[in-house]
């Protein structure tokens, strides 16, 4: 009897079309109750090493979000037979069951071996994308869903500095602080604008994973914020979409500040031209408008970015050191603004 | 009518059939942060979530983001959520969802506000306490309570400390009351900004820079602030210099302002005892700084100043220009200051329109500047003559819906 099952499980097996795409546990994520490990969910093929699991498709974008300097793989799994859709520059349309994967850590150095913090998965339902954060245990072997958040301690070497700083691994509803749009939760790095510059937009097309690509020819890429043979503007304003635009949006959690840095905005004086604060407290650092041009160290926008300190600095959540070359660059753009 | 009554019994029905909801305590001990992070997050609509007796410290802001939940503590004083330790988020506690109750408890030291609600539609604060332990200091937060893009808004019975912009700040939001709360030491006390209908009132507002505020502000979503009344207030002795940072708009409220009315519309100050304030009793003023903003007016309009107990004020006008004014007129300003303001530049034009500024029954004087953004030195101060029009009608009383949380406890 037992080796009859065996026969028949082996049997369904090989009709079943590619293993592969079973690996990953789209039906368990779709559950009220998600997995309460990063093994179960079937993204890693070994969680040990972090290989990712087949079919799920690593990306990057053109204009990250500094995080401490960590290291980040994304990544991107969709169900059997589903393809994300083209719809213009902006946020890929991504069909129920898609994954979202992050991953956070620091490659090893003298100030310790390579560790991987958290991996945040976000995961489109029929009702929206919810947030799940997972952390991992210190050996690195097992992640372990976390939704109050956590803080780990971790030790690295960036900017020939050896840092020490407690990680912080945001809870779920500091994920919808920065992912709202309105009143649901939605990704923000899988733009066509962000994937373009990567070649990553190209290469989901090729793999057969995109609808409309006929329409690539079209999207308008955001140029990466280091690329130096891009204008400055855009770089500057590449840099603040993904650092500050998420909140500071027209329907952001940042809205009611009237400051919008997002890519799209248009409007001079919401972009912190000459704009005033309203509710920036010490934020303001003694300093009258969010942008002076011409003035970076008369703009509130600068003495947010460079802060460390709680309630000043900018972004309030993601990160507790300044972003070196984020500052140097939008430093450079406020005073072109003068010229 | 048959239908609405049917509909309003069915709604009774079930609210009485509706389960009580859980409670989920939260105890002081090891990981009482994550613990209460956690009853926040896992919290269905009806449940609440209980802080026990005592003193819970934390490294970053807490956070609700579930509709219809209570989040209460022992009582003010004897449940304290102790920020000083915070070092990320934006403040102590924030609110997304709606139909949410905060009450009995204490909110101390947070590196940037107390409470925040955001987008919320019936929110409540009650018989809590926000503080900044260390004094009035420019690095306290920026606002105690702070209700933002909320509709149907209660705050009751609240103490605020220290706050280096507004004790109990509303800002962008809609229905509004704000009352038997107690605002010291904070840069303004009560400020309502950017609002439409709020009744402001039994409130004591005493030791801050500025009592009451409402204001309007340019380049944000909700403007055209309107229909505010600020009454039955006790505004007196607001006498703590402005410790606010510069950049911020209240940091340019003198010492000693007692009731302040800037580029608002349809507001009225009535049975108020004012006393103390060494700048003014009232002052009614336009925004003075240069902007561009679609639609936006800096001029007050229909402002009403009717039956309020005056003390001593004015007796020390801290404003620029204010002590030549003050000398000008026998060393005491009159308790009614209006700015004289009834033109403005943008975009390259100059608009006006009449100001109906109504002191009723107290002595006013304008300042006669004209233009918004005249320096202080080109004033022209004369009593101000009574606007040509009667005073606009008083705004119906703030009337928040039956299922307004904690309403009438």
């Amino acid at each position: 009897m037992r080796r009859l099952l065996a026969l028949l499980a082996a049997l369904l097996a090989a009709m079943l079309p590619a293993p592969a795409l079973a690996a990953v546990a789209f039906a368990a994520l779709q559950a009220e109750a998600p997995p309460a490990t990063l093994s179960a969910t079937g993204l890693f093929a070994d969680l040990e090493t972090k290989r990712l699991a087949p079919g799920v498709v690593p990306y990057t974008v053109a204009a990250p979000l500094f995080s401490d300097h960590a290291e980040k793989v994304r990544a991107i799994a969709l169900p059997p037979g589903a393809r994300a859709r083209l719809r213009g520059d902006g946020l890929l349309e991504l069909p129920v069951g898609t994954v979202l994967m992050k991953s956070f850590g620091y490659p090893a150095s003298a100030a310790g071996p390579a560790v991987t913090m958290e991996t945040r998965l976000l995961v489109r339902r029929a009702d929206g994308w919810v947030a799940l954060p997972y952390v991992w245990d210190a050996d690195g072997r097992e992640a372990r869903l976390r939704r109050a958040g956590a803080r780990v301690p971790v030790r690295f070497a960036a900017g020939g500095e050896v840092h020490a700083l407690a990680w912080a691994v945001p809870n779920v509803n500091q994920c919808k602080t920065c992912h709202a749009v309105g009143a649901s939760l939605q990704p923000l790095g899988v733009k066509a604008r962000n994937l373009a510059a990567t070649g990553d937009l190209a290469r989901l097309a090729r793999l057969g994973l995109l609808d409309g690509a006929e329409r690539l020819a079209e999207v308008r890429a955001v140029p990466r914020p280091d690329d130096a043979a891009q204008p400055l503007a855009l770089r500057a304003r590449a840099w603040l979409d993904a650092n500050c635009g998420h909140c500071h949006a027209r329907s952001g959690s940042a809205s009611n500040s009237g400051l919008y840095l997002d890519w799209e905005e248009a409007d001079r004086v919401a972009l912190g031209i000459g704009k005033r604060p309203v509710a920036a407290g010490r934020g303001s650092g003694g300093r009258e408008v969010a942008i002076a041009p011409g003035h970076p160290d008369r703009s509130i926008l600068l003495f947010r970015m460079e802060s460390t300190e709680p309630g000043v600095m900018m972004p309030e959540l993601g990160r507790t050191l300044p972003d070196p070359e984020g500052i140097a660059l939008v430093r450079a753009w406020i005073a072109s603004l003068g010229r | 009518m048959g239908n609405a009554l049917a509909l309003g019994l069915a709604a009774l029905l079930l609210m009485a059939a509706a389960p009580p909801g859980r409670v989920l305590l939260v105890t002081p001990g090891p990981h009482a942060a994550e613990r209460a992070q956690e009853a926040l997050i896992d919290a269905k609509p009806g449940d609440t979530v209980r802080f026990a007796a005592g003193t819970f410290a934390f490294q970053t802001g807490l956070s609700l983001d579930v509709p219809g939940v209570t989040v209460e503590g022992a009582g003010e004083g004897k449940t304290i959520l102790d920020f000083s330790g915070q070092e990320g988020a934006g403040e102590g506690l924030l609110v997304t969802s709606s139909r949410v109750l905060v009450r009995n408890l204490t909110v101390r030291d947070t590196k940037g506000d107390g409470i925040k609600s955001k987008g919320s539609d019936r929110v409540t604060f009650q018989d809590l306490r926000v503080e900044w332990t260390g004094g009035p200091k420019p690095t306290n937060g920026a606002y105690g309570v702070y209700p933002v893009s909320s509709t149907n808004v209660l705050i009751e019975r609240v103490t605020v400390r220290g706050a280096s912009d507004a004790g109990i700040y509303v800002g962008q939001s809609r229905n509004i009351v704000v009352r038997d709360s107690l605002a010291e030491f904070n840069v303004a006390g009560i400020e309502i900004e950017n609002s439409m209908h709020a009744d402001v009132f039994g409130n004591t507002v005493r030791h801050n820079t500025g009592g009451i505020l409402v204001f309007d502000l340019p380049n944000l979503p909700v403007m055209g602030g309107h229909s505010t009344r600020v009454f039955n207030n006790r505004v007196i002795d607001n006498d703590t210099p402005n410790f606010a940072p510069p950049g911020n708009i209240v940091a340019s409220v003198p010492v000693g302002t007692g009731i302040m009315v800037m580029a608002n519309r349809n507001v009225h100050v009535f049975g108020n005892e004012v006393a103390g304030n060494a700048s003014a009793a009232f002052m009614v003023i336009a925004y003075a700084q240069p902007f561009e903003s679609e639609g936006y007016n800096p001029l007050p309009r229909d402002v009403v100043v009717r039956g309020n107990r005056v003390g001593r004020n004015g007796f020390a006008p801290a404003f620029p220009g204010g002590r030549e004014i003050a000398a000008a007129v026998g060393g005491t300003l009159p308790p009614g200051l209006w700015d004289g303001v009834d033109r403005y530049v943008t975009a390259g034009r100059e608009l006006g329109e009449p100001v109906h500024v109504h002191f009723l029954d107290v002595p006013a004087l304008t300042l006669g500047l004209g233009v918004a953004g005249a320096p202080p030195e080109t004033a022209s101060p004369a009593p101000k003559p009574a606007p040509p029009a009667p005073p606009p009608a008083e705004p119906a009383p703030v009337v928040l819906p039956a299922d307004q949380p904690g309403l009438g406890r």
